[in-house]
């Protein structure tokens, strides 16, 4: 297997076919994805700097990770579930969450509460890690109800460093739960590389398990679509828990707080931007006759308008009302938090009355 | 139906028969609950009646027992979760907190989690360290998740029914020490129609002189001290708190507007315990009514002590007079 993992589609957008992972997409399902990787990225490009212009409170960057996202959510059915962490912009996307509910988060209006059920897309979980138990414990309960589904957890190569993701992969493996480990691999963690996580690639630590791990090269949309549909036949089909390690690179910083300068080369990201895999699945369509410069210029208009979307939705989302923290602590009435909401209510009336 | 004497364990055990037979959504699930019964026998027999699914020997590992049952509550289970002791619960700690408590109200109420998380707890078994410990504290400083701790036989049956039921996360102290002594149980629903919600307080021994507030395994304790003292002629009243989040503070009150003296009494050391809460609270809203101080009887603030100490470290009838005889001194 090469460093980078399994590889559909060369960096100069050149086919190599793959034994084991057979994928020839029709024009329109490349138009597709290229498309869902241009708007996810300008969505990304907005977040940015939306942050910069103080309407976000942070944005992490999912810059150079598209092919990662999209080609996996892409190899979702419905009915399966998605346990995001909180990079997963692309894919919050594919499933229909609306960027604004994103936005939300990082602005600090609320913590993302989209409906998991209507999208079958997770919160996003910022402890590193903690939502691969979810996301196991979820199969589980797939398995139990017989559904004909899987769930897909993403997380990072810091993650694994975590308690978390070990008992996940173990809880997996030993109930055979219909999950596949999703790991973009894309190189940091914060300032600390994957050295600094790791003595082994990491999809080998599948092994120790007892279940299936694969590298797969996360720039490559087509690879990672053929290889996480496989991996979801897998799981689905009863035969236990997949990891995949797309292999990829974060070309921004960690999050818009970060200063990537201070721990990494200029000279490694543009190693990486050679690998761009908007840029590889351009040549592709280009030199397939699938897309042309009308289709180029069409989805860059689709982009400018979404993003003006964002823009505008952001700018005009309102602060919660104060007493709405008391909301939602309990699903039940809890006379603690009635005390303190009725206490705070009074306190807010003293000002009203001394006008 | 009559009601039927019965241990602390086996209401616990009749109880987790009684839900996961009418809800097919319920699940146990913990280390050594299936084919062993539990290391209590808490669960003894229930997986050899409702199968392996039903009744999970996890891996050995309270974070990832707590995160998937958190998972297995996302797909609309009830997972009832055994940690094996109280010491042990911190692997799954972060879960609780970080996931288990927040998650309803990041999802503005849109995600239930109704997981019951079991923990025999307290001391005076003799055990080895990290299998005598009282955190309940730890818990109830964390919004979002409910805490509480039946003291006898049918509470233990009726508030870990409310438990399970109850679409909140709830995590349930077992006085382990207790486990063993019995008491009337009436496991007719019509039974359950009068118990009070497992959220409020109970007066257990009514009286006029004092109020002592307990929960879990201390109840027995304050009751026993308020036979002692009948006979030095006082007349102590006995609140069961029962629920430590939230606490039942009306009762409490109620009480201490009648008697105008407060011990409050629990295992846990009184240094940032229930105990403080609940003297802080107290002070605030009946000060006029009070007189003499809100006493706390605890352990004290070091590790839990090898167990030849622990009749020393844990408060027993003793310390609780002690405390008794200094607020009625006023």
């Amino acid at each position: 297997m090469s460093g980078d993992g399994i590889r559909l589609l060369t960096p100069e957008g050149e086919r190599v076919p793959h034994p084991d992972y057979p994928f020839d997409p029709a024009p329109e399902e490349l138009r597709a994805l290229y498309r869902d990787m241009a708007l996810a990225r300008r969505v990304d490009a907005e977040g940015v700097t939306l942050q910069r212009q103080g309407e976000l409170g942070l944005w992490p960057s999912l810059l150079g990770q598209e092919a990662a996202q999209v080609g996996s959510v892409r190899a979702l059915r419905e009915g399966d579930r998605v346990f995001p962490s909180y990079r997963e912009h692309a894919v919050a996307l594919g499933r229909g969450v609306d960027p604004l509910a994103l936005m939300r988060l990082f602005r600090g209006v609320d913590h993302g509460a989209w409906d998991p059920d209507a999208h079958d897309f997770h919160l996003y979980t910022l402890v590193i890690g903690s939502q691969t138990l979810h996301a196991t414990g979820y199969a589980c309960g797939m398995a139990k109800d017989g559904a004909d589904a899987a769930v897909i957890a993403y997380f990072g190569d810091g993650a694994t460093s975590q308690g978390d993701v070990s008992e996940a992969f173990n809880f997996a493996a030993v109930w055979d739960a219909p999950i596949v480990f999703f790991c973009q691999n894309n190189q940091w963690a914060i300032s600390e590389p994957n050295e600094r996580q790791t003595r082994v690639p990491l999809h080998q630590r599948a092994q120790g398990f007892g279940f299936p791990g694969v590298r797969v090269d996360g720039n490559d949309v087509l690879a990672v679509q053929a290889v996480t549909r496989a991996a979801l036949d897998h799981a689905r089909s009863g035969r236990g828990p997949f990891l995949i390690e797309a292999f990829t690179y974060r070309m921004g910083a960690h999050t818009t707080s970060d200063d990537p300068s201070r721990y990494r080369d200029a000279a490694e990201v543009e190693s990486w931007r050679a690998k761009d895999p908007l840029l590889r699945l351009e040549r592709l369509l280009r030199r397939e006759g699938a897309a042309d410069d009308a289709f180029f210029a069409e989805v860059a208009v689709a982009g400018e308008a979404l993003a003006a979307r964002v823009r505008e939705g952001v700018r005009a989302m309102a602060s919660p009302a104060p007493e709405e923290m008391f909301d939602h602590v309990y699903a039940e009435a809890h006379a603690g938090v009635d005390r303190e909401r009725a206490a705070f209510a009074a306190y807010q009336a003293s000002f009203a009355e001394e006008g | 139906m009559a009601a039927t004497r019965m241990t602390l364990v086996a209401a616990l055990n009749e109880a987790l028969r009684s839900v996961l037979a009418s809800d097919p959504k319920t699940l146990v699930m913990g280390e050594d609950v299936g084919r062993l019964g539990g290391v209590f026998r808490v669960t003894d027999g229930l997986q050899k009646d409702f199968g392996e699914g039903r009744v999970m020997d996890t891996p050995l590992a309270e974070s990832g027992i707590v995160g998937t049952a958190i998972g297995l509550a996302l797909r609309g289970y009830r997972p009832i979760v055994e940690i094996q002791f109280d010491g042990f619960v911190f692997p799954g700690y972060d879960q609780i907190v970080t996931q288990l408590a927040k998650m309803h109200a990041r999802s503005r109420g849109r995600v239930r989690l109704p997981v019951v998380i079991r923990i025999p707890y307290g001391g005076g078994i003799g055990a080895v360290e990290h299998h005598s410990e009282s955190p309940e504290a730890l818990f109830a400083h964390v919004a979002g998740v409910r805490v509480m701790s039946p003291a006898t036989p049918s509470d233990a049956y009726w508030m870990l029914r409310e438990a399970v039921r109850c679409d909140d996360p709830v995590i349930f102290f077992e006085p382990k020490r207790r486990y063993y002594d019995k008491g009337e149980v009436d496991v007719d629903p019509a039974a359950g129609e009068r118990q009070p919600p497992a959220h409020t307080a109970r007066v257990v021994r009514p009286g006029r002189d004092l109020t002592l507030a307990a929960y879990g395994p201390m109840v027995r304790t304050c009751l026993d001290a308020a036979e002692v003292a009948a006979e030095e002629g006082h007349d102590l009243e006995v609140v069961d708190l029962r629920s430590i989040s939230p606490v039942d503070f009306a009762t409490v009150e109620r009480s201490v507007r009648r008697t105008g003296r407060l011990v409050v009494a629990h295992e846990a050391p009184v240094f940032f315990g229930a105990g403080a809460e609940i003297a802080a609270h107290v002070a605030e809203h009946c000060f006029y009514h009070l007189s003499a101080p809100v006493l706390r009887v605890g352990a004290y603030h070091t590790p839990y002590p090898p167990s030849r100490l622990e009749e020393e470290y844990l408060p027993g009838i003793d310390r609780v007079l002690d405390a008794v005889d200094q607020a009625l001194a006023h």
